[in-house]
């Protein structure tokens, strides 16, 4: 077992949003989240990461119980996080920001690691000395994925990785993401996603969330039947 | 021929040694909805960032209905009736939902005017509901609705759109695409989008972006059928 | 009960206590306490002025006190060169907020950024300290008054009714004055930052391109916002020179300075009252801090600067660490809260709540 969440609620102040959430992802599995807006996938990546205080519930990884644990150690455990909105460091360029990515690493030295990863980001290449606050937007996304995988997470959180980028890149996103899997039969990915395609690709089970709790579990294939899919995100059709 | 509503002429943009847009030409008809696409770092948000003046630009000249506002200010522009919904989601956080519309409303109508106009523009995007929720709480895809609203409100006669559909679920994609027919019907827009449903769903006729130029301007048929744009942009799948 | 009759109940809870303040206080304390409470209460316009220009345009002056004495020096010249208050009263505001007009041309229309403008303000009004304490000799005058350099200008005419030289007004009077002058101040902000303009403001601050992009100009709103507030400060400085009959170079100092600011953020930026209560509670334990100093000298400055520094800086630290917003919109949330949650617990789970 990898992740057990166990009842987890959270919210903002005193608005709740997560009202008990109970999901396990096992290791090497890609688990994809699909919800409406205003339902709380984000939120409940942000709980998972521990940028968010857990109100009740227990969070375990790894046998560990990391319910009360800050982000960084977290981290430091194996869980990587892309939040929507591509947060880098828009001060630095995009060589320190990978840089950035590797602190935690031990296992390998830098230069290699960064080389290894831009083998998968190819597009990266030629914009290494570039401030990362100058990028377009879905160059800065593709370096805030670039960048979590510098980590060599064990778990990987990507909130809505597509949000931006063009097509030909969203499949090569998609193979690279595929290949870290055969690579890695331990890595374990959670995934919110609107683009069902995408989703439907890498993840292995689909939970669908409904007001703050996760209400059904779905097969990939699934999300090839439009009328399923009205169901769960509401396709107007 | 009428005056063109919105011309380019060799614009372009230069940061240091990145030529982010390269001697661009382009022309917008009065009404016309165009679909602008391109690979990523293709210049499109630099060429929205020229037509508002938030860039001065390198080279080249913007006409809007004939006028030159290659140098002039972003407020200037925007009272023109330029308004723009920029890429990644600019509204004012620190205000509730209402505020917000209501600063853009006021700037075109005073008290009850800008009041009424609020509140149309609130049952439009769909949050009467969350009137007096504070903006930086909303989801990602709600605070898109809000600056839609906000550039909407100010009534702007052409209106710039980069990547509408983002973070927006399936059904709300369907609802921006009805939102800009409807606008469409009384203004002209631009939108850049990389979700080609939506484009599909919108586009008459588009313009691709590659390397700061402008690669080819065709209807939508032709462009997802172009061995180039598929090259460069759309991908293997693109014939789906 | 709506956001909107609260705000009014604020208003009014403010005008009563205000004016009973205003009323019973001559009548009740000694004539030493009302003359302390005076200058609190002149310098919470001070605070007011920078509560507006920081709270709500969003710009943090460093310089406040470069128009605070500006006002002060304004009116103590004109003073006696005219010797009727009319004209050194408006001169006092004038001055100030055409300096700021100038300056805040400069720096909003020059696009400075941020920092710099910090900066810039900070500059100045070390400027004005300098050349102002460098003024001592009798070949410094304008006029009929010496600047006097750092010795300053004491003996300063105090204000009389408009028209009329004889009609002095009296320390009692001064209190009436500063007092209602407070009030207006208040009221009058309160009002304006209801108006489209208060609010437009307000939007730059919170999001300056997005102001721009829906057609608004920032330069000029916070070039206006900047005037109104020098004007504010100036005004203030001149009810301070009457005060004390006295104005030095001091006013202009960092101490001065940083301590107007200190007033905001321990208030709390974004709201009016904060300022206030920021100023005359600082202002009163400093006095009292002070009062057990041996080494305090007994004249007025040393009453009025008098202060442990170290406590009130630990105090400060304290409020940047645990009350980041500030003394006010704390108290608010606190109040609020316990409130809803009153009001909750009869109606909850009527409307699911939603966000992400
Ligand atoms: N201030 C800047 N300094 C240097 N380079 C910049 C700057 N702004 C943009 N660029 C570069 O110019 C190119 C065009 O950027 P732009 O944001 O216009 O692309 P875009 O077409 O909008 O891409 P996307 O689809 O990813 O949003 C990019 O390669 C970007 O890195
Ligand atoms: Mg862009």
């Amino acid at each position: 077992m990898t992740l057990v969440v166990q009842g987890l609620c959270t919210g903002y102040g005193r608005i709740p949003i997560l009202n008990g959430v109970d999901f396990t992802v096992d290791e090497g599995e890609f688990v994809g989240i699909l919800g409406h807006n205003g339902m709380g996938k984000t939120t409940l990546l942000k709980a998972l990461m521990g940028y968010l205080p857990a109100t009740g519930g227990r969070v375990h990884f790894a046998g560990d119980d990391i319910t009360a644990l800050e982000p960084h150690r977290r981290a430091r455990l194996g869980l990587g996080y892309v939040p929507q909105g591509r947060e880098i460091f828009p001060g630095l360029t995009v060589h320190d920001n990978l840089r950035m990515g590797c602190i935690e690493r031990r296992d390998a030295g830098e230069d290699e690691i960064i080389a290894n990863v831009l083998e998968e980001f190819p597009r990266l290449k030629p914009l290494l000395n570039r401030i990362g606050g100058a990028l377009s937007g879905g160059e800065q996304q593709l370096l805030a994925v670039a960048r979590c995988l510098c980590g060599g997470p064990r778990l990987v959180l990507l909130d809505e990785p597509t949000e931006g980028i063009q097509p030909s890149i969203i499949e090569e996103i998609v193979e690279t993401l595929s290949r870290l899997r055969v690579a890695n039969r331990r890595l374990t990915m959670i995934l919110v996603e609107q683009n069902l395609d995408f989703i439907a690709q890498l993840s292995q089970r689909i939970l669908v969330i409904q007001k703050g709790r996760i209400t059904q579990e779905v097969r990939p294939d699934a999300l090839r039947d439009a009328n399923l899919i009205g169901e769960f995100v509401g396709i107007a059709t | 021929m009428a005056t063109p509503l919105l011309q380019t002429h060799d614009l372009s943009m230069n940061f240091g040694g990145v030529r982010a847009v390269r001697n661009v030409n382009f022309t917008l008809a009065e009404g016309e909805l165009r679909c602008l696409i391109g690979p990523n770092g293709a210049g499109k948000s630099t060429f929205f960032k020229m037509l508002t003046g938030q860039l001065a630009p390198s080279q080249g000249q913007v006409l809007f209905r004939g006028h030159d506002i290659s140098r002039a200010y972003a407020h200037q522009i925007a009272r023109l009736g330029i308004g723009i919904k920029t890429q990644v989601p600019s509204v004012f956080d620190g205000l509730n939902v209402r505020e917000n519309i209501w600063l853009a409303a006021s700037r075109i109508g005073h008290r009850d005017e800008a009041r009424r106009l609020v509140d149309e523009m609130l049952e439009r995007i769909g949050l009467t509901k969350a009137a007096s929720r504070m903006v930086g709480q909303l989801a990602h895809g709600q605070r898109q609705w809000v600056e839609l609203g906000l550039v909407l409100a100010t009534d702007p006669k052409l209106i710039l759109l980069d990547e509408p559909a983002a973070g927006m679920t399936h059904d709300e994609v369907f609802k921006t695409a009805e939102l800009v027919r409807e606008i469409n019907r009384t203004k002209a827009l631009i939108v850049v989008e990389h979700d080609m449903q939506f484009i599909r769903m919108i586009a008459k006729q588009v313009t691709v972006f590659n390397q700061g130029s402008v690669l080819l301007e065709d209807n939508v048929e032709n462009i997802m059928r172009d061995p180039r744009v598929r090259d460069i942009y759309l991908g293997k799948q693109a014939a789906a | 009960m709506s956001g909107r009759s609260l705000n009014l109940l604020g208003l009014l809870l403010v005008g009563v206590v205000g004016l009973a303040f205003m009323f019973l206080t001559p009548r009740l304390a000694e004539l030493d306490t009302v003359l302390d409470l005076t200058v609190y209460i002149i310098m919470a316009v001070l605070a007011l002025s920078l509560g507006l220009i920081w709270g709500y345009g969003g710009i943090l002056c460093f310089g406040q006190s470069a128009f605070f004495g500006l006002g002060a020096y304004a009116y103590a010249i004109a003073m006696f060169n005219i010797g009727e208050s009319t004209v050194p009263v408006l001169l006092a505001i004038i001055l100030p907020a055409a300096f700021a007009a100038l300056l805040g041309y400069f720096m909003f229309y020059g696009r400075i950024s941020d920092v710099y403008l910090g900066v810039i303000t900070l500059t100045v009004t070390l400027i004005l300290f300098n050349s102002v304490n460098s003024t001592a000799g009798p070949n410094f005058h304008i006029g009929a008054a010496r600047l006097g350099g750092f010795n300053g200008i004491p003996g300063i005419p105090p204000l009389n009714l408009p028209g009329d030289k004889n009609a002095v007004i009296d320390l009692e009077g001064m209190f009436y004055l500063s007092t209602a002058s407070l009030l207006l101040t208040y009221f009058g902000l309160r009002l304006l930052l209801a108006s489209q303009f208060g609010r437009i403001i307000v939007g730059i601050r919170e999001n300056e391109r997005r102001a721009e992009l829906i057609g608004y100009d920032p330069r000029a709103y916070k070039l206006a916002t900047f005037t109104i507030g020098g004007a504010l400060a100036g005004f203030a400085g001149c009810l301070f020179a009457n005060w004390g009959n006295f104005v030095s170079p001091t006013i202009f100092g960092l101490a001065q300075s940083a301590q107007i600011i200190i007033w905001v953020i321990v208030g709390g930026r974004g709201t009016l009252i904060g300022p206030i209560v920021g100023c005359i509670g600082i202002q009163w334990l400093s006095a009292a801090l002070g009062a057990n100093q041996p080494s305090g000298g007994s004249d007025l400055w040393s009453k009025i600067f008098a202060n442990a520094p170290l406590i009130l800086g630990s105090i400060l630290i304290a409020f940047v660490l645990l009350v980041p917003k500030g003394l006010v919109p704390t108290l608010a949330e606190i109040v609020l809260s316990l409130f809803r949650r009153g009001r909750r617990s009869e109606q909850r789970g009527l409307e699911p709540q939603q966000a992400e």
